[in-house]
């Protein structure tokens, strides 16, 4: 059947195999390789594509195991998604300590692409708070791996290249309710933001900032911040479950240099009227797109990029002007803008993602050789300075970038399972 | 429904494997059900699904039982059992297999297995189940036909048949149960993606979510309707199938 990641770059045939339990999995894989696992296709590249080849669904993969309400700790199947753990423990006082921009991803997809969150400062990325997993190689072995194994850690934002999850122990963190008192403030320049970053680190848990991409290095945004709250706020209502619907994919980016500007504009004045204190329930403040179902259908048919990189904290500032300089004199970009800072910790997996530095994530509709070039100017400013492109949103980055960015590569790629293979690891690896 | 609290608390689901009746049981878990009574063929996975339902709900009684499907016998004690115990609130008839058509017209055996399954043993269940219900005066009876049983076509009318068997047996005790406190429910999912359908999904056919389909029959039994089509566009899709002239019927290739 064809099938596309979250960028709709691509929709191309592939052999799709569900595993349908952690028992069955080993047989189920036999006759299939080499494959990639698939867990609910949110990546935006081809972490998760094999072209021509086989998938294996995990996606049914999605049973609890054990809980223990005690210690918090969860024992569940790679398959399932953040938000039903999220909506089943959070009202018994537990919750994922790590999730990103959107709880509609497995926790395999979580592990192998160590994703990380707005909290990452205080709490790491996802890997952090994975105490065990079992993995099945492709020969029908099953290895359980634990922190200190050099298997664990090539497995922890390993791209699944390393064997197939099949179960994974997770460390949650107790919270008194789902809500968060959180603070809006707007501001007007890089130097503004650095500033926020750095005096929030102490006092709050969650920060992110929503950026204006055509206000290039004289940035504009609004600076999130938040923290658990211990109680109901008066007046809180929680909201619903009820999902809106892209039904259809538009003939034309609904994005695109008519509309960016307007919608920018009025992003901000409907943001800024918001500052200061308030309260949000997670699920809008730290979700709010996973209320719009298919949203990734608005970039039209030609699908859409999304370019984020990590630049270090020394050269955080300039580089990040730099960037944001390129992307306004391409005229380019989408009003999905972030830009955050990270935390200065030592990551989990051998090839995470987060460094301490500033990370800034953008979409931009595919508009073919335009974009890539715009990629490339962009590319050696983040080279230039040391950093790095996360690849659950790559769908491009040629393969000695990813090499000057993940010095550990050389290790990990010892840790290859020979039956694993993905559009990705093709393009980054030549297998 | 006798009981006076809102969530049903009584709950036998037969085929508790099937992908469906696993994400019924998912969200009367979390409904607050209290008792669950779960009968399958396969043991193993009866095990892994009871411990994912008791980490959704750590008070609900999940009760495992594997049993003969095909032997009448066999079929009246393991239901007399399971009412021993307590009439249920709820029964969900669940179990099926989709059968290779092909295969149903070269061997009769694998035919004769398709028609047992499908059709004979999800009626000796809801026959058994109503002898206690209307007993204990009291329960929602729901089984899981499917839109194939709403016309016979080439591609699969052995498993439509049996489908049809199961339509017209619950119709019956529609007629029969009308006006008393026992309701019974046909459910007629469209094509689903479960492990059942994978193959369907191989040649690019469009599936329904399973937990969508699961949603609309947990919600269809709470409503006590006579028929759930799941997801509901399959009730417009199958009266104009139903109702298409034969000269037009003939040629399509469904």
């Amino acid at each position: 059947m064809k099938v596309s990641s979250w960028g709709r770059l691509s929709q191309d045939k592939h052999h799709v195999i569900s595993l349908s339990d952690r028992h069955q999995a080993a047989r189920q894989i036999q006759q299939s390789n080499p494959g990639i696992c698939f867990g609910n296709g949110r990546s935006y590249g081809d972490v998760c594509l094999n072209p021509g080849g086989t998938l294996w669904q995990t996606s049914t993969l999605n049973r609890f195991i054990h809980f223990d309400e005690q210690t918090g700790r969860l024992r569940c199947e790679a398959g399932v998604l953040l938000r039903d753990i999220q909506r089943t423990l959070v009202p018994r006082g537990w919750m994922l300590p790590v999730t990103p921009g959107t709880q509609l991803i497995t926790v395999g997809g979580a592990i192998a692409n160590d994703v990380h969150g707005k909290n990452h400062h205080v709490l790491g990325s996802f890997g952090d708070h994975v105490l065990s997993f079992r993995l099945l190689k492709t020969d029908g072995t099953v290895l359980e791996c634990e922190p200190q194994s050099d298997l664990f850690k090539a497995t922890i934002g390993g791209m699944g290249l390393t064997g197939i999850l099949l179960d994974a122990d997770l460390q949650l963190r107790p919270v008194k309710g789902p809500w968060l008192s959180t603070d809006t403030v707007p501001y007007h320049s890089l130097d503004a933001f650095f500033d926020l970053a750095d005096q929030s680190e102490h006092d709050w848990e969650h920060t992110v900032s929503w950026i204006d991409c055509l206000s290039g290095s004289q940035a504009r945004g609004i600076f999130l911040r938040a923290n658990h709250a211990d109680a109901t706020p008066a007046g809180a209502k929680t909201p619903g479950h009820k999902q809106l619907n892209m039904p259809i994919t538009p003939p034309i980016s609904l994005v695109n240099r008519l509309s960016l500007r307007p919608f920018n504009e009025l992003y901000y004045r409907l943001q800024a009227r918001k500052a200061g204190a308030g309260f949000a329930h997670y699920e809008p403040f730290s979700y709010p797109l996973d209320a719009l179902q298919n949203w990734n259908r608005m970039y039209g048919p030609r699908g859409f990029y999304q370019y984020q990189c990590v630049v270090p904290t020394a050269d955080a500032k300039p580089a990040i002007a730099a960037l944001l300089d390129s992307i306004r004199h391409a005229g380019a970009g989408s009003f999905l803008a972030v830009l955050k800072t990270f935390g200065d910790r030592l990551a989990p997996g051998l090839l995470s993602f987060p460094m301490p530095g500033a990370t800034l994530a953008l979409d931009f509709p595919n508009q073919g050789a335009r974009t890539l070039k715009l990629f490339n100017t962009l590319d050696s400013i983040v080279r230039e300075c040391g950093g790095r492109l996360y690849v659950a949103k790559d769908a491009r980055m040629p393969a000695d970038m990813f090499a000057a960015g993940y010095p550990n590569l050389p290790e990990f790629l010892k840790h290859r399972d020979p039956g694993i293979s993905s559009a990705m690891s093709r393009r980054l690896f030549g297998s | 429904m006798a009981t006076r609290s809102n969530s049903p608390q009584r709950i036998v689901i037969i085929g508790a494997t099937s992908g469906i009746a696993e994400h019924c049981a998912r969200q009367w878990a979390q409904q607050g059900a209290s008792h669950l009574t779960l009968v399958a063929r396969n043991a193993d996975k009866l095990a892994l699904i009871a411990q994912d339902l008791r980490v959704r709900n750590p008070a609900l009684h999940i009760h495992c039982q594997t049993g003969n499907f095909t032997d009448p016998a066999a079929i009246q004690q393991l239901v007399d059992n399971i009412a021993s115990e307590g009439c249920p609130d709820i029964v969900l008839i669940a179990h099926g297999t989709l059968p290779d058509q092909t295969l149903c017209q070269q061997n009769l055996a694998i035919n004769a297995d398709a028609l047992m399954i499908n059709g004979m043993s999800p009626v000796l269940f809801a026959e058994a189940f109503v002898t206690h219900m209307v007993a204990a005066g009291q329960g929602t009876l729901a089984v899981i036909g499917s839109v194939a049983g709403d016309r016979g076509r080439k591609s699969n009318y052995v498993y439509g048949a049996a489908k049809g068997l199961v339509t017209r047996y619950v119709q019956g005790l529609q007629h029969r149960l009308a006006g008393s406190p026992v309701k019974v429910v046909l459910v007629k999912p469209g094509p689903t993606d479960t492990a059942m359908t994978a193959h369907l999904k191989h040649q690019g056919a469009k599936l329904a979510s399973v937990e969508d389909v699961a949603n609309s029959i947990v919600q269809g039994i709470q409503a006590g309707k006579p028929t759930v089509y799941a997801p509901a566009k399959w009730a417009l899709i199958m009266m104009i199938i139903r109702h298409l002239p034969r000269f037009v019927f003939n040629r399509m290739d469904i």
